[in-house]
């Protein structure tokens, strides 16, 4: 029986003798050399993930003007964070349009800019153009406060996304006659072709699928930073069904993240326009998972042939909540470019990059092989299977 | 008939009202793609032109008697491979190949040679990687 513990594995990183590998490269070596011996051999398995993901947005100070001023309304080139929070405390949303956006009136959309641009922008380095308003207090007399800011100018930026890294996800089919433009990017009629989201085995739920080593306080990169796991994420879902390995097979648990937006790259949080759709943001995510025992390590070893998703309809059923799935494929099918569903062969592409995901992996790696990141064992772990948490609809 | 081409003003010419008289005098119409042109430098302007043929050869003696130059387009689909994200979502959409993905390593290529201008992928990327230059 192997058992390692979070000290035990700090005190083998900062003595630079800690055995970290992706959760690519320990699929073989569990093959070659069994779980046993791996787990005794591997102290950390690296996981990366690199897709869009919605929900997510950063909260800024902007800082106090002078006279001062209660901001009520608040535009970063033109696209509105919320400033329902405090004077001078607003949230940006990644998905947030400008006003002037034609949205869909002319169909498809082509969403060119949006919050997540405004985030890219900032990390860029570039000028953005900050514009409030308010209605004027006594404490807070001014009313209007236009300037061109940077990052740099800007005193708080913390990136709070309420849920990424989606375990697992659907893969999107259109059964309709005509093309749609979904979240899932462009669906051809008659299944011209099905689009799935996820890094599969490098995917960072899928290689702890009970959540056991990951909760409030797990550090991890985040946007090309560092950043930490704050809570179990929106629709976060443990109870769906799951493989006899453990790996759900639709959508399940999600994790809402947070880091200082400063020390984050416009590499890793990118600004996408999904055509007919809207604006999301590509988040870089990257957790170290930590061969605790040989469970750990037979959970990391997960490989693409044992990950399966639900192949859904988005002309009818995902818009109107009804249906069943219409098959189920693996990832390792979904990689291949094709995947037969029927008497059907049906060209395959991704949204979220496998190869990106590849490399958050590696340069997490690298990050800990270096000593300059240790693992946190987490404050309480999320909620698992049979805790009673579970995503809902509202009717 | 319809034609794209690039048109190319001497600097002593730019001033003068071109596409006025396209309009006017030869009933073309012309839609301007992309313009580059500053008073008294030379300009560079890539237009659309339709109409009948007999008035499209008339208008562009027309021009041509005028100093201006005029030069088939010659349009080219660029990627922007850091701004790619890598994606693959435009794999599905590239009716040829020219965007292909490389398995296993599951690397987005982009072969120049094998695009046909199609233009499909400039609005499908959604990281906006695929530019069209003239
Ligand atoms: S869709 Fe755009 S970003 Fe995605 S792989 Fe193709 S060119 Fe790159
Ligand atoms: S323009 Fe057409 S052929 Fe060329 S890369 Fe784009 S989709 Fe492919």
């Amino acid at each position: 029986m192997i058992k390692k513990t979070y000290e035990e594995i700090n005190a083998k990183i900062r003595a630079g003798k800690a055995v970290v590998v992706t959760a690519e490269e320990v699929i073989s070596m569990a093959r070659e050399k069994g779980i046993e011996e791996t787990a005794a051999k591997v102290d950390v398995v690296t996981t990366g993930t690199f897709g869009p993901m919605c929900s997510s947005g950063a909260f800024f100070n902007l800082g106090h003007t002078k006279p001062r001023m209660r901001m009520s309304r608040v535009f970063l080139n033109g696209v509105e964070a919320y400033a329902g929070v405090a004077a001078v405390d607003v949230y940006l949303g990644a998905t947030q349009l400008p006003e002037t956006d034609p949205a869909n009136t002319n169909y498809p959309g082509e969403f060119n800019y949006g919050g997540a641009h405004v985030l890219e922008d900032l990390l860029a380095g570039k000028e953005v153009l900050l514009e409030a308003e308010s209605y004027g207090t006594d404490c807070y007399p001014r009313k209007k406060f236009e300037k061109m800011i940077r990052l740099d100018d800007i005193p708080y930026a913390l990136l709070f996304n309420p849920r990424n890294a989606y375990q697992n996800y659907n893969v999107g089919v259109n059964l309709s006659e005509r093309t749609i433009y979904t979240y899932m990017g462009i669906l051809k009629p008659n299944m011209g072709n099905a689009n799935y989201s996820t890094a599969g085995q490098l995917s960072p739920l899928l290689n702890d699928p009970f959540y056991r080593t990951i909760g409030m306080g797990t550090k991890i990169f985040l946007g090309g930073g560092v950043g930490y796991v704050s809570w179990f994420g929106t629709q976060h879902s443990p109870e769906v069904l799951r493989g006899e390995n453990g790996v759900p097979l639709s959508p399940a648990g999600t994790l809402a993240v947070m880091g200082d937006l400063k020390q984050m790259s416009p590499q890793w949080l990118r600004g996408i326009s999904l055509i007919g759709y809207g604006v999301s943001l590509m988040v870089g995510v990257g957790i170290p998972i930590p061969i605790l025992d040989e469970e750990m390590l037979r959970y990391t070893a997960v490989s693409d042939e044992d990950i399966f998703a639900n192949v859904v309809d988005y002309s009818e059923a995902a818009p109107q909540g009804t249906g069943e799935p219409l098959g189920r494929v693996s990832y390792a099918q979904l990689k291949s470019g094709e995947i037969t569903l029927g008497d059907r062969v049906i060209p395959t592409a991704s949204l979220s990059s496998y190869l990106k995901a590849r490399e958050i992996a590696e340069i997490l790696k690298e990050w800990i092989k270096s000593g300059r990141f240790l693992l946190t064992k987490p404050v309480f772990t999320l909620p698992t299977t049979n805790e009673g948490i579970n995503y809902r609809e509202i009717v | 008939m319809k034609q794209k081409i690039v048109l190319h003003f001497p600097s002593m010419v730019t001033e003068q009202p071109f596409t006025y008289y396209l309009i006017k005098e030869y009933n073309l119409m012309v839609n301007i793609l992309k313009a580059n042109i500053n008073p008294r430098k030379e300009g560079r302007m890539v237009v659309e032109v339709s109409g009948d043929s007999k008035n499209y050869q008339d208008g562009m003696e027309y021009l041509q008697s005028r100093g201006v130059k005029i030069s088939p387009l010659e349009q080219e689909i660029v990627w922007l491979e850091d701004r790619c994200t890598q994606c693959g979502a435009c794999v599905i959409i590239c009716p040829v190949g020219a965007l292909a993905m490389d398995r296993p390593e599951m690397k987005v290529t982009f072969t120049g040679e094998k695009c046909i201008v199609c233009e499909h992928c400039l609005k499908s990327c959604p990281a906006r990687a695929m530019e069209v230059r003239y």
